[in-house]
């Protein structure tokens, strides 16, 4: 029995743009980057010191900007503020303005304690509008004596400790967002949320990567290869973590083969060959694990070891974007109906559109930019360790 | 708008709670503490209004009887409970309900709050799932299709479901989509911030966000009419009597014989849902 496509007709309009695409992938980056500050000031690995601050002010960065692809997507952004004055207890999405509110602060309170010394000695040894800019940035907490600074340290840590819970929360979350919509049953898994996180994880680590060898190479030094080579195995360990469930995830829905696994196979082999065979399984997680294996061993030289850290790191940023693509947009492809596709509408010049898009990715990092310039985020791998800190 | 007032009126109403000194007959001669049960009167108005926009909008407009426009039905204790029954086997795909929809609820085009679907089983095995045009097949430019051809065939009007589960209403973020005393989903348009998640938690697409009022639309049933006690606008267009509406909570009303008297079902039952539009003559093709 053959049949001819037939979608409903509200179906036509998929109503979740390119932005609902942006929002998890940058929601991502910023649990992700945060899981890498962690690691150094909860679970002392020292190898990632010259990245931690970059981590932590990375995960600030991309965090400010979360809520703007949300925004530009709502049809009555005016009244977005109804989330949290009239929230909903059984929404996902009414949770997200308390637990994104939650990990800013968080996040906010953190970096002013990590940079509050260097605040402070900014305000002391400068003059005129710069020094009454940092004297506004300390808050009037001028103490930097040892004792003070242990007791930031300890604070930092509980805060840091405080922060892996609720950016887990802040990025399952995500997962759930999709994976609790039974009307669609190419997000209705339960391994949504995991899978969400563990790639979110995935990402940050590699935006770091890519952005430590970058900064390395525009001030003219080398990347730590002890930090790049610690980055890369972890990355290793999450990218196998993330592509089993993913994998297992498609293995299991095609092995039950449902009612709904006629279109949802349809949509992977005719509608998201590329961006799922392709460049989310292939080039997106493939590659990358061979190129990561490099990291496990010291004979290699160390230029390989980056250009293929480097490298991976590069195209993972790629996949995930694949993967929320795939996620949010396949999702929108196929109608209700189970029975026919529909288009995906993508503009430039929209509200919602790929030059937005383009815009709202560039704007974190013309933040990490500007932060840059306001705190020393560069921490070389031979200064003081965490160990002397405390 | 009709689901306004439903909120309005609850709100109204909880904001206007009775003097107990004057329900009870008694006086109070001291202008003091007239004021300051006055003031606390309105403090406590003005804090359980508070309390009543903020974190319990639709509890608060579900325990209220229907207010204003609603006053025409049923006064009972109980609100009255509907119910809608679509007759596949009556319906001839005439399109008056679709052209009767958009013109009673403004429907902006390309959008349906309703649709009707055509099945067509050839007789080589090719099964045919389109829409029937608003004009009906007569009056489109739709080839004919060959009756010989064809093995069987029928229509199915869609609608919102009015699900008693309703997903939709689960994930609003802002309470802009409620049930309303009676049973009816509805939306919210004045506090809808359009995120277009109801949208996607409907299984049946019977949602979609208009493009005139950046919101969250769909089929109501009409509820404006039917608080006005008249049909919703679909069942009165309707020449075959193939859309039927009434009150379930009365076993004299004729929907409620029909759905006693014949086997009915409801769309993707397996979701959990609990449609309170029911059909009557379709197999598990209709999705």
């Amino acid at each position: 029995m053959s049949e001819i496509p037939f979608v409903f007709p509200n179906d036509v309009h998929p109503p979740w743009s390119i932005m609902i695409v942006l929002y998890p992938y940058i929601t991502g980056l910023v649990a992700g980057a945060f899981v890498v500050s962690a690691l150094y000031h909860v679970f002392h690995r020292e190898a990632l010191k010259p990245v931690a601050r970059l981590a932590l002010v990375t995960s600030l960065c991309f965090c400010a900007f979360a809520t703007l692809p949300l925004l530009l997507h709502l049809h009555r952004p005016e009244r977005c503020f109804n989330v949290l004055v009239t929230p909903s207890v059984t929404s996902a999405i009414a949770g997200f303005g308390f637990i994104y509110s939650a990990y800013m602060l968080v996040l906010v309170v953190e970096v002013w304690l990590v940079f509050r010394p260097a605040i402070v000695e900014q305000a002391n040894s400068l003059t005129g509008a710069k020094a009454l800019f940092y004297r506004v940035l300390a808050l009037g907490v001028t103490d930097i004596t040892d004792r003070s600074r242990a007791i930031d340290s300890r604070l930092i840590r509980v805060l840091a400790i405080m922060g892996i819970p609720i950016a887990c929360v802040l990025h399952g979350y995500v997962g759930f967002l999709f994976g609790a919509v039974k009307a669609n049953p190419w997000w209705s898994t339960a391994l949504m949320p995991v899978i969400f996180l563990i790639s979110a994880i995935v990402s940050g680590i590699a935006a770091l990567i890519l952005l430590y060898q970058f900064i390395s190479w525009r001030r003219g030094e080398t990347a730590d290869r002890e930090c790049v080579g610690a980055l890369a195995r972890y990355l290793w360990m999450f990218l196998v973590l993330a592509a089993s469930l993913e994998g297992l995830e498609l293995l299991q829905m095609a092995y039950e083969a449902g009612g709904e696994w006629p279109i949802l196979r349809a949509l992977l082999t005719e509608h998201l060959a590329v961006s799922y065979g392709l460049v989310q399984v292939l080039i997106g997680s493939l590659v990358p694990l061979l190129l990561l294996l490099t990291s496990f061993t010291r004979r290699l030289p160390a230029r390989l070891v980056m250009f293929s850290s480097g490298l991976a790191s590069l195209l993972i940023l790629v996949q995930v974007f694949a993967m929320r693509w795939n996620v949010v947009v396949g999702g929108q492809l196929f109608s209700k109906s189970f029975r026919g596709f529909v288009e995906f509408p993508l503009h430039w010049m929209s509200r919602e559109g790929l030059l937005a898009a383009a815009v709202i990715l560039t704007l974190p990092l013309a933040a990490l930019w500007v932060a840059g310039k306001i705190l020393p985020i560069w921490q070389p791998a031979e200064a003081g360790t965490l160990a002397d800190a405390r | 708008m009709v689901e306004l007032e439903v909120i309005g009126g609850a709100n109204g109403q909880c904001g206007g709670s009775s003097d107990p000194c004057e329900s009870a007959g008694c006086q109070c001669d001291s202008a003091e503490s007239d004021s300051r049960r006055q003031f606390l009167q309105q403090a406590s108005t003005f804090a359980l209004g508070a309390v009543s926009l903020t974190l319990f909008p639709v509890s608060v407009a579900e325990g209220e009887p229907a207010g204003g426009a609603g006053g025409g039905l049923g006064t009972d204790a109980q609100p009255p409970m509907y119910g809608f029954l679509v007759d596949t086997e009556k319906c001839i795909g005439s399109g008056k309900c679709l052209t009767a929809c958009r013109v009673e609820n403004d429907v902006p085009e390309g959008y349906q709050r309703t649709w009707v679907e055509r099945y067509v089983h050839f007789k080589d095995g090719t099964v045919q799932v389109d829409l029937v045009p608003e004009t009906g097949y007569a009056g489109s430019d739709q080839p004919p299709i060959d009756p010989e051809q064809v093995e069987r065939a029928y229509f199915v009007p869609k609608l919102c479901n009015h699900c008693e589960d309703a997903p939709c209403n689960q994930v609003c973020p802002v309470h802009a989509s409620f049930t309303s005393p009676e049973g009816f989903e509805l939306i919210d348009t004045e506090r809808c911030i359009g995120c277009a998640y109801c949208v996607q938690a409907c299984p049946y697409g019977t949602r979609f966000i208009n493009p005139d009022t950046g919101t969250a639309d769909k089929c109501t049933w009409c509820y404006h009419r039917v608080m006005r006690d008249e049909d919703p606008a679909c069942v009165e267009a309707c020449p075959v009597g193939a859309r039927l509406f009434g009150r379930v909570d009365d076993p004299d009303s004729e929907i409620s014989q029909r759905i006693a008297a014949i086997p009915t079902s409801v769309l993707k039952a397996h979701l959990g849902t609990h449609p309170k539009t029911r059909y009557l003559g379709i197999s598990d093709e209709v999705t």
